[in-house]
């Protein structure tokens, strides 16, 4: 039992030594491969993970408690801390719920829909990039992580470009986007995909045919259909596991369903499948990319829904408008009131189905809000994965199912 | 007189409530006239008790009692095909019926619909587990426990997720208070000096934003340095701040911005 009143290491059920051969590992909190604070309790025979034990919190902010004590609004900064790695794809998948709550989802106007979408594919580029950067620096590759950090960057400007920050966007609001593309932001987005193409042909050279890569990823962490399906694995890992399925082509948001783009799919179900796929993926945003590019010259310039009942007029008019500025007023002292009900809305964020489950009361604050995450089940489902694999393959079955701590734990 | 705040909700409330204001309802319809659930909805109430049904937002929502949980979901999975159990959580009902609204979300892959089950349970009461259906329960639930007190009966590892083991408290009902309670500000204490060192340590300063001006042990003001913890009520002695690069150190030179330059691109 464990004496709360002094600072002791304390294992539960876990005896570190034992009659038997077998040893107990702790991996984390502290690992540079768990990619952020995961704390893996392995038990080994001999290098044979037995039993894989993951435990989570350490990053645990208590968002949902937050988001349940903001106002819509104010709530958006704080999902950028849930995947701090593509951060619109979490703006976009709360305001979306919201907008549907409220009933406005058809009311956003053509040209915030085109940037939104250009936002979330770039984010997924980016989000795709540092996970091969990071999982090949885990499983030995250094240059790669250069390179891709390198290619990340310009992906980054892009988005200090049209937001002002690099990691904690924002750019994404309920009814709209607040800002239209700066100038020559097209062309930068062009010449960056250009360069994107040649960039994952030499990710490919470098990897895919790499003997050591794909000794150390090739039948390396197996997830079948059964197991996926049975712990909510979603994105790539459900791709992987030869289930197609996106929620982009399935369940369509934003316009998603107007743009031509291939679902990759494979059926190794290995590691080196999900390598492959997300290549794959990346190639496949670019794709998206170069046709929103004449979809957004060929659009309107109005940027906000207008709906006066939950989103502010524009700049011009409260300023100028006295009603306008009323609501304004309103809005952000009070906050605004959804109907009644209960909304959920998938999104195919880049680590799998991102979705915000709210519970409005027609209060200015959520009832109940509640984020399902890719990555907590991802994480969850190391409890089957590890077992029988090797501790050396332990880090590239972490690194390869791209988890993010902030979304865990949130 | 002081005005009441109830101990069971202690959640932020709007300051401001429009008296003849009548909330508008998310549209909902009933899953019998819907295409895509017709056949559902007939199955599921031919072999089990449905309290309520209706289509919200894409969603086919069900309330079915709680003893039936098991068996619905299980109905769900093997009978009309929703593969994918992708969210399980609670909202928290005490303070107005006493109970614990669970929803289960499910997902048919084959035919791109979504369902959402719910049944709602006593405070002290307890629930079946999905786990031996779908594995991704055994995170859901336990983080369910975790964040309502939740009791889960044939859970295979009852036990907190996100929250430290002897936390006491469950962090999302509408009674836990907002800013940390008096258990949260002594947690660290007393886990590393011992409950007797309460008075000598005092409790943890949990704001973090938190800055005294006159607390000289944990601040030291640049321009006015005083030794550790002393008393500056009546006011502090200026010290001069030296930099380096005035002093004439080899090698190290003071940033001239005319000699600067901005770089437009990289």
């Amino acid at each position: 039992m464990q004496q709360t009143n002094r600072l002791k290491p304390f294992f539960e059920n876990i005896n570190f030594e034992r009659d038997d051969n077998h040893m107990v590992v702790n991996f984390g909190p502290q690992h540079p491969s768990a990619h952020g604070q995961m704390r893996l309790i392995l038990e080994l025979d001999g290098e044979k993970v037995v039993k894989a034990h993951p435990d989570i919190g350490y990053l645990h902010r208590g968002m949902e408690k937050m988001g349940e004590n903001m106002i819509y609004n104010e709530f958006i900064p704080t999902t950028d801390r849930m995947d701090y790695i593509a951060a619109s794809a979490n703006n976009y998948a709360f305001c979306i719920a919201v907008e549907r709550l409220i009933g406005i989802e058809d009311k956003i106007p053509r040209r915030a829909q085109v940037i939104r979408t250009m936002l979330l594919e770039l984010n997924r580029i980016i989000s795709h990039l540092f996970w091969l950067a990071t999982h090949a620096l885990d499983v030995g590759a250094m240059s790669v992580f250069l390179y891709c950090f390198r290619e990340r960057e310009h992906a980054l400007d892009l988005m200090e470009d049209y937001c002002g920050s690099r990691l904690t966007h924002s750019a994404i609001r309920i009814g709209g986007v607040p800002l239209d593309l700066p100038a020559g932001w097209i062309e930068d987005l062009q010449k960056f995909l250009d360069k994107l193409e040649d960039n994952i042909d030499m990710y490919e050279s470098l990897l895919t045919e790499n003997r050591i890569w794909k000794m150390r990823l090739e039948h390396v962490g197996v997830i079948d259909e059964e197991l996926a399906l049975s712990w909510g694995c979603t994105g790539p890992a459900l791709r992987g596991a030869g289930v197609k399925y996106d929620i982009r082509k399935e369940e369509p948001y934003e316009i998603y369903d107007e743009l031509e783009f291939d679902i990759p799919v494979t059926d190794t179900k290995d590691s080196y499948g999900r390598y492959i796929l997300h290549l794959a993926e990346m190639r496949q945003s670019k794709r998206i990319l170069e046709q929103l590019i004449p979809k957004y010259y060929e659009s309107d310039t109005q940027l906000m829904a207008h709906a006066p009942q939950y989103i502010s007029a524009p700049k011009e008019q409260i300023m100028t408008q006295n009603y306008a500025l009323m609501q304004h007023f309103v809005l952000v002292t009070q906050g605004m009131r959804p109907p009644v009900g209960e909304v959920y809305v998938p999104t195919e964020s880049p680590k799998g189905e991102l979705g915000f489950y709210i519970n409005s009361k027609g209060e200015p604050y959520p009832y109940k809000l509640k984020v399902r995450a890719p990555s907590f089940y991802h994480t969850g489902l190391l409890q089957d994965l590890l077992v029988g694999c090797y501790l050396a393959d332990v880090v590239t079955i972490v690194g390869n199912l791209n988890i993010v701590f902030g979304e865990i734990d949130r | 007189m002081r005005k009441y705040t109830p101990k069971n909700d202690l959640q932020k409330k709007s300051y401001y409530n429009d008296r003849f204001w009548v909330a508008p309802q998310t549209p909902k319809f009933d899953p019998s006239s819907d295409s895509r659930f017709c056949n559902d909805i007939k199955l599921l109430k031919e072999n089990f008790k449905v309290l309520n049904e209706y289509v919200e937002l894409n969603f086919l929502v069900v309330t079915i009692n709680a003893k039936d949980n098991f068996n619905v979901v299980k109905f769900f999975k093997e009978e009309l095909n929703y593969r994918m159990l992708t969210e399980v959580s609670a909202i928290d009902y005490l303070a107005q019926d006493g109970e614990f609204e669970i929803f289960y979300q499910m997902l048919n892959l084959k035919g791109r619909k979504r369902a959402r089950i719910k049944c709602r349970i006593k405070e002290k009461q307890a629930i079946e587990s999905v786990e031996p259906l779908f594995r991704s329960a055994d995170w859901s639930e336990r983080e369910m426990f975790d964040m309502y007190g939740v009791k889960i009966n044939n859970h295979p590892y009852m036990k907190r997720i996100l929250m430290p083991d002897d936390w006491q408290g469950h962090p999302l009902r509408k009674d836990y208070p907002l800013e940390g309670d008096e258990f949260a500000q002594w947690y660290e204490v007393d886990k590393i000096f011992g409950k007797e060192a309460r008075d000598i340590i005092g409790p943890e300063i949990r704001d973090a934003a938190m800055i005294d001006r006159y607390d000289t042990k944990r601040f030291s003001r640049l321009g006015h340095e005083v030794p550790y913890g002393a008393d500056i009520t009546s006011g502090e002695p200026d010290t001069p701040i030296q930099y380096q690069e005035d002093g004439g150190v080899p090698l190290i030179g003071k940033m001239d911005p005319k000699q600067s330059k901005n770089i437009e691109r990289r």
